[in-house]
């Protein structure tokens, strides 16, 4: 900063300043995300599973439920065209697993997109109105939090319905306590900082101070959540797909096909190999990408 | 002390009343009733059936009467399992899923703190790869498909563990693992990232600095500050196990209550899947309250009032 001996006044230092310039939060983000490999990887590694859930089924001769009788309980292999090999109704893996990761990347999507507008909502509002009745807002948020919610979406998947929609709304009425919680949190502590004090001093307008100082930093976190909460729900709907209670036949998800592997394990191993290792390297390139976006959006590390 | 437990308490029943009435409503309002799979049965029958349950009231008279029960420690009986009263089928799965859930939350915690110690003091070697590797491996991986792998290899290849059913400890080994094993690994990231941080720390580097040796400095020093951050994850440590032993009790075929619920929420149970939301939800509440005063008394910066 301060005036080296060969510059001259602060003119000159002003035309300086509005040369150089600044970098966003967000090239600083992109900077350093850039540079973590494993972020990286993570996210090639998604895009190639989102080809694969997208294209798979045009590249092979065989549909979701057509039956080929001359390979029933067939292993890999690449003579047949039976890459992933069959099951014991003869229908192809490779294209199973594929419209398996259709369902379970949508339900992953949608699921985080209903708890993502619900838990916004909600933690920026008790963050706005504060006070009183954000407080009860947030007791009501750690009452839920004690409990063990899969018991509730078991009930509304169970008694209410079979439907694949109310997966959707089961999963995402429940997950959505942590991003109201972050918002909220995130939302208090900005408004509280001097350098929003200041701006309000200078005669910056509310809309103005949201825009510039509220949003940026709540958006950081709320990323990083997202990125976790995908794999989170995949999983859930995985869990309840297991236990039969998910997604139906013939629509067949990563869980239902998890399940039909785990009954035949000894005579047919790739039933479970495929689809389960689809899931964890699914798992594993989000939970990268977030531990990634973390380090990249945290300006406490810079 | 006292204070703080009494209004932990008082909070508690808002919660539990907010639950049961949450459930029953959601169970009572939805269509289709707990004889839909009797098909033959004569309309008069069904009748008698239906108001010997008093399911041929409105929700809110049957919700008035299930609630008196409630406060008379009556759960009401079993539809479905008709010789067997709620708080009968209660008392023979708990021994189960308890004696499961307390030892597989045992077993992550001793070897996710160790784990993680242990990796943390060696950071950055192949130790600590490893135990990391281990971890975000355990996290990928879904318990629901560790556990029929272990079935395969140590009950049906090296058959030295019984694959399914309920007798002695050996029935208990593998259920026990895979529950711990997805704990297992949050817990050692946890506690290696906490043990770091301690590890860094200037009191740490004054013990080093007045010569106190590694092990001292380790155990009585960097161990009780760096395991905080793990016990104030035993609330969500404990709801994982619960919403784990659902499925592993499916999957061995264990009689404990997580295979009553998912059994009784398919047969439209209602007083069964009540009684053990209303047993979890009560479990999960004491649990954290038990949490949060363990960690008052743990953590000398936090005055628990």
């Amino acid at each position: 900063m301060g005036a080296a001996p060969g510059s001259t006044g602060l003119p000159d230092l002003l035309t300086e300043a509005a040369v150089i310039k600044g970098r966003s939060l967000w090239q600083d983000a992109w900077t350093r995300f850039r540079h973590n490999r494993a972020a990286i990887a993570g996210m090639a590694g998604l895009a190639l599973i989102a080809f694969y859930a997208v294209f798979a089924p045009f590249f092979s001769a065989y549909t979701l439920d057509g039956l080929d009788y001359t390979y029933i309980q067939a292993g890999p292999s690449l003579a047949n065209g039976h890459w992933f090999g069959t099951d014991s109704n003869g229908r192809d893996l490779f294209v199973r697993t594929a419209y398996g990761a259709r369902i379970s990347l949508l339900i992953g999507l949608m699921t985080t997109i209903i708890a993502l507008s619900i838990g916004v909502t909600y933690g920026a509002l008790a963050g706005f109105l504060g006070g009183r009745i954000g407080n009860i807002m947030m007791r009501i948020v750690d009452v839920l939090y004690a409990l063990p919610l899969i018991f509730f979406i078991i009930i509304l998947v169970t008694v209410v319905g079979r439907s694949i929609f109310l997966v959707f709304v089961g999963i995402g009425a429940v997950e959505w306590l942590t991003m109201a919680r972050i918002v909220r949190g995130q939302t208090l502590s900005v408004k509280q900082k001097e350098y929003v004090d200041a701006a309000r001093i200078a005669g910056v307008s509310s809309a103005k101070i949201i825009q510039r100082h509220i949003i940026p930093n709540v958006i950081g976190p709320v990323v990083v959540f997202v990125t976790l909460l995908i794999p989170t729900n995949i999983l859930i709907e995985s869990y309840l797909s297991f236990l039969g209670l998910g997604v139906q036949e013939p629509m067949t998800s990563w869980g239902v096909l998890i399940k039909q592997g785990s009954n035949n394990l000894e005579s047919m191993p790739w039933l479970l190999l495929f689809p389960a290792t689809f899931l964890a390297l699914t798992m594993f390139c989000f939970n990268f990408i977030g531990d990634g976006l973390r380090d990249a959006l945290d300006p406490k590390d810079r | 002390m006292t204070a703080f437990i009494v209004r932990r308490l008082l909070y508690a029943i808002p919660t539990l009343l907010a639950i049961i009435t949450l459930s029953f409503v959601l169970m009572h309002t939805a269509p289709g009733g707990p004889f839909d799979g009797d098909a033959n049965l004569e309309p008069e029958i069904l009748d008698n059936l239906k108001s010997a349950y008093n399911l041929d009231k409105p929700v809110s008279i049957q919700f008035i009467s299930y609630m008196n029960g409630i406060l008379h420690g009556d759960l009401g009986p079993s539809i479905i399992r008709k010789d067997y009263t709620v708080s009968e089928l209660l008392r023979l799965g708990l021994p189960v899923s308890l004696s499961l859930g307390i030892k597989a939350l045992s077993l992550a915690l001793l070897m996710g703190g160790v784990l993680g110690a242990i990796a943390a003091l060696r950071q950055n070697s192949w130790v600590d790869y490893t135990v990391m590797t281990l971890s975000m491996s355990g996290i990928a991986i879904p318990n629901f498909v560790v556990a029929p792998v272990l079935t395969l290899f140590f009950g049906v290849y090296l058959n030295l563990l019984p694959v399914a059913g309920w007798g002695d400890v050996r029935h208990q080994i593998l259920p026990v693992i895979a529950l711990a094993l997805p704990q297992v690994a949050i817990i050692s990231r946890l506690m290696r990232s906490s043990m770091i941080e301690v590890l860094r720390s200037n009191y740490i580097r004054t013990a080093r600095a007045k010569g106190l040796d590694h092990r001292r400095i380790v155990m009585r020093h960097a161990l009780p500050a760096a395991i905080l951050p793990v016990v104030s994850y035993l609330g969500p440590a404990i709801a994982g196990i619960v919403t784990g032993s659902v499925v592993i009790e499916q999957i061995f075929e264990l009689p404990g209550v997580g295979r009553y619920f998912i059994q009784g929420a398919i047969d439209r149970d209602y007083p069964l899947v009540m009684g053990i939301v209303i047993f979890f939800a009560t479990a999960v509440i004491f649990m954290n309250l038990l949490v949060d005063i363990i960690y008052g008394v743990l953590d000398p910066k936090i005055e628990v009032e």
